[in-house]
């Protein structure tokens, strides 16, 4: 009998990411994890009745709609960098056949 | 497009959050602010090296050796730090024993603290806005429901942790399991039993 074989860190490739990121900037000196605490429990306990977390996605969401917000005040990205490199990362994934490697070169179709 | 590539064979585009994630990271690559070779490391280290079992082996020693118990209560961060499961998110650790008289559950109502270094990552339910809301306010329902059921006369004490300290709860031992060797004990204490939220041998 084992009870260990459960152990599930993480749901979805993106919510590791976004843990692992987090954690390195902590580490990197860029924010007290105490501050970044602070803020995320802030943005928890503020939010709107419609977004009850349920599953971890839910969680997660908060979590990256809060650090993009947070890494705004502490290392200066802004909003529009982020859309624009979402954007372009979203052609990348659109123009680059299946199978291959999708990199942000692959923006056009050419 | 190349010719023997067909109009809709592009790559299988990912949802929006992981295009967010891939666009943060590259704002921050591009500023050398991270380095995505740590970011693997970390997920390879929460994913393959940490977890409950960490948690089980030291509960296990305390189980079965009163003078480790006693020390690992008195200074936890001692004997921690003697077994190498020191790390991030868990600086500050209190183990809290539970007793016929008290049984002890933890939470993080504001938002996921947890013993990183111990238990791993925390469950879906640890935070859920239902559990971190209810087991404070009727946690012996919350316990029912996950089929824990405590003698009438047992009290119920609740942790809230923060970023500066985190709880470990030190389960009782059930008399079947007394001639268990560590090995053998530390692989039936269960994530939810040093969480408080259910008891040795019980699957979780």
């Amino acid at each position: 009998m084992s009870l260990r074989a459960e152990y599930r860190p993480f749901h979805e490739p993106w919510h590791a990411q976004i843990f692992a990121l987090t954690v390195h900037l902590n580490e990197q000196g860029h924010f007290d994890w105490k501050d970044w605490s602070k803020v995320f429990s802030g943005a928890l306990s503020s939010k709107g009745s419609k977004e009850l977390i349920i599953n971890d996605d839910d969680y997660y969401l908060i979590w990256l709609k809060t650090l993009e917000e947070f890494l705004g005040e502490t290392v200066k990205i802004q909003s529009d960098e982020i859309i624009q490199y979402f954007q372009d990362w979203r052609a990348a994934f659109l123009n680059t056949p299946h199978g291959q490697p999708v990199k942000l070169e692959n923006l056009s179709a050419d | 497009m190349p010719h023997d590539v067909e109009k809709h064979s592009h790559s299988l585009l990912p949802s929006d959050p992981e295009l967010k994630v891939k666009a943060l990271e590259t704002a921050l690559v591009k500023r050398g602010l991270i380095d995505p070779a740590a970011l693997d490391e970390i997920i390879d280290t929460y994913q393959n090296k940490i977890g409950p079992k960490n948690g089980a082996t030291i509960i296990a020693k305390a189980l079965l050796d009163k003078n480790f118990k006693k020390a690992l209560i008195d200074d936890p961060m001692q004997i921690l730090e003697k077994h190498g499961f020191l790390g991030r998110q868990g600086e500050h650790i209190k183990v809290v024993e539970n007793t016929p008289e008290i049984h002890n559950i933890v939470v993080c109502t504001l938002c996921s603290c947890y013993p990183w270094p111990l238990l791993g990552i925390p469950p879906t339910w640890y935070k859920s806005d239902e559990y971190r809301s209810r087991v404070v306010r009727e946690p012996r329902k919350c316990l029912s429901e996950f089929g824990v059921t405590l003698p009438k006369n047992t009290k119920v004490r609740v942790w809230d942790s923060t970023a500066e300290i985190r709880y470990l709860v030190l389960p009782i031992l059930p008399d079947k399991y007394k001639d268990f060797d560590e090995e053998h004990l530390s692989e039936i204490i269960s994530r939810d039993a040093m969480i408080g939220t259910a008891l040795i041998g019980d699957p979780s």
